[in-house]
């Protein structure tokens, strides 16, 4: 079985090579792809110069959802199994990563969300993020009809099927996640969550900035409402 | 009299608007999908600069007192009508340049993996 990470990356040079050094260490077979947003940084440099991962360059910033979309694409062109999309900010563990795997090789499971809320402790954000997330969980909930925790969650796992969906389909939108799993569950993908342990940030800024959150949040409700009433994709 | 003379004024406003919109297609700076609406703008203004009674039946017809007012509406709604055209044009050339680069994107990183190779095939040979 063939699995790839792909980490979108977008200004990590600060924390990129330890996120790579990680995954590379774990005790699983791991290509690791870093798709760089249209970085201003060293990060293409940096993960070009340690050799572990393949980089895709991006000409110019698509936000993260385009970033994604090149990652699912190339690893369909090279006809990977396993999707893991990994954060470049330190925040996600590579140890967690054999978990995900493990969910997702039980029958019937497409997609896996590493989720931080389903298990008490380990890292909290701040009061007006939770907000936004718990906001979020009971759109999405009341839209799917069953409960998912943590919708906002970029550690995930993805099967051949789920990979060649999301290689045509990924939301075009700046923060895709809460969309990405509305997407999925309306066009017939199971999506299963599993605790995870997640760290703070360990470099550079969140994209989403306090003043920002507001048009973030009407973005994505908007994006999440079209998605639902339009008719699966084919 | 006065009438006569803004008859004038706004035929040749008109006039010269077509003239404008003409002279940018002739010279290919405007697509002719964007320069029909443009050409309809001008003809619109022409119309309704030449024959003002048609301002005041469109006016009594929305039951708008002041006639002037419906030339407004009609202005403001040809407005938006062209800006939202112009929000989905720009809508899909992002989609365009996202696959475009994604497109790029990919390739630069074949070709890259491509020359490494053949250049560690030449130096394995030596």
């Amino acid at each position: 079985m063939r699995c790839l990470v792909v980490i979108p990356a977008y200004n990590e040079a600060d924390t990129i090579v330890a996120v790579i050094e990680s995954l590379a260490v774990v005790a699983l077979e791991l290509d690791i792809l870093v798709v760089s947003d249209g970085s201003s940084d060293e990060t293409v440099n940096l993960v070009r110069a340690g050799g572990r991962a393949v980089v895709i360059d991006l000409a110019c910033n698509l936000g993260i959802g385009g970033a994604v979309q090149a990652g699912f694409i190339y690893a369909l062109q090279h006809n990977y199994d396993t999707v893991i999309k990994f954060d470049g900010d330190g925040q996600h563990l590579a140890e967690e990563v054999a978990g995900l795997l493990e969910v997702l090789s039980e029958d019937g499971v497409d997609v896996v969300v590493g989720s931080r809320f389903l298990v008490s402790g380990g890292f909290r954000s701040t009061f007006t993020r939770r907000l936004g997330i718990r906001l979020l969980e009971i759109v999405n909930s009341f839209f799917l009809g069953r409960r998912l925790r943590d919708n906002t969650s970029g550690f995930r796992a993805y099967n051949r099927r789920a990979i060649k969906f999301l290689a045509e389909n990924y939301p075009a939108i700046d923060y895709p996640e809460p969309e990405e799993v509305v997407l999925l569950v309306r066009n017939g993908f199971n999506i299963v969550e599993t605790a995870v342990a997640m760290a703070p940030r360990q470099g550079g800024r969140s994209s989403i900035s306090p003043g920002r959150s507001f048009h973030y949040m009407a973005k994505v409700l908007l994006a999440i409402f079209m998605t639902q009433i339009r008719p699966p994709v084919k | 009299m006065v009438f006569d003379r803004l008859l004038i004024v706004a035929s040749l406003a008109s006039l010269a608007f077509l003239f404008l919109v003409f002279e940018l297609i002739r010279r290919r700076r405007l697509d002719e999908g964007y320069a029909l609406l443009w050409l309809g703008c001008g003809l619109f203004f022409l119309v309704f600069s030449i024959w003002r009674k048609a301002l005041d039946y469109i006016a009594e017809l929305a039951g708008i007192y002041y006639p002037p007012a419906a030339l407004l509406l009609l202005l403001i709604i040809g407005l938006i009508m062209v800006m939202i055209q112009f929000s989905v044009v720009i809508s899909r050339q992002r989609h365009q340049i996202k696959a475009l680069t994604q497109r790029l994107g990919l390739l630069e990183e074949r070709q890259g993996r491509i020359i490494r190779n053949s250049d560690e095939d030449s130096s394995a040979q030596r």
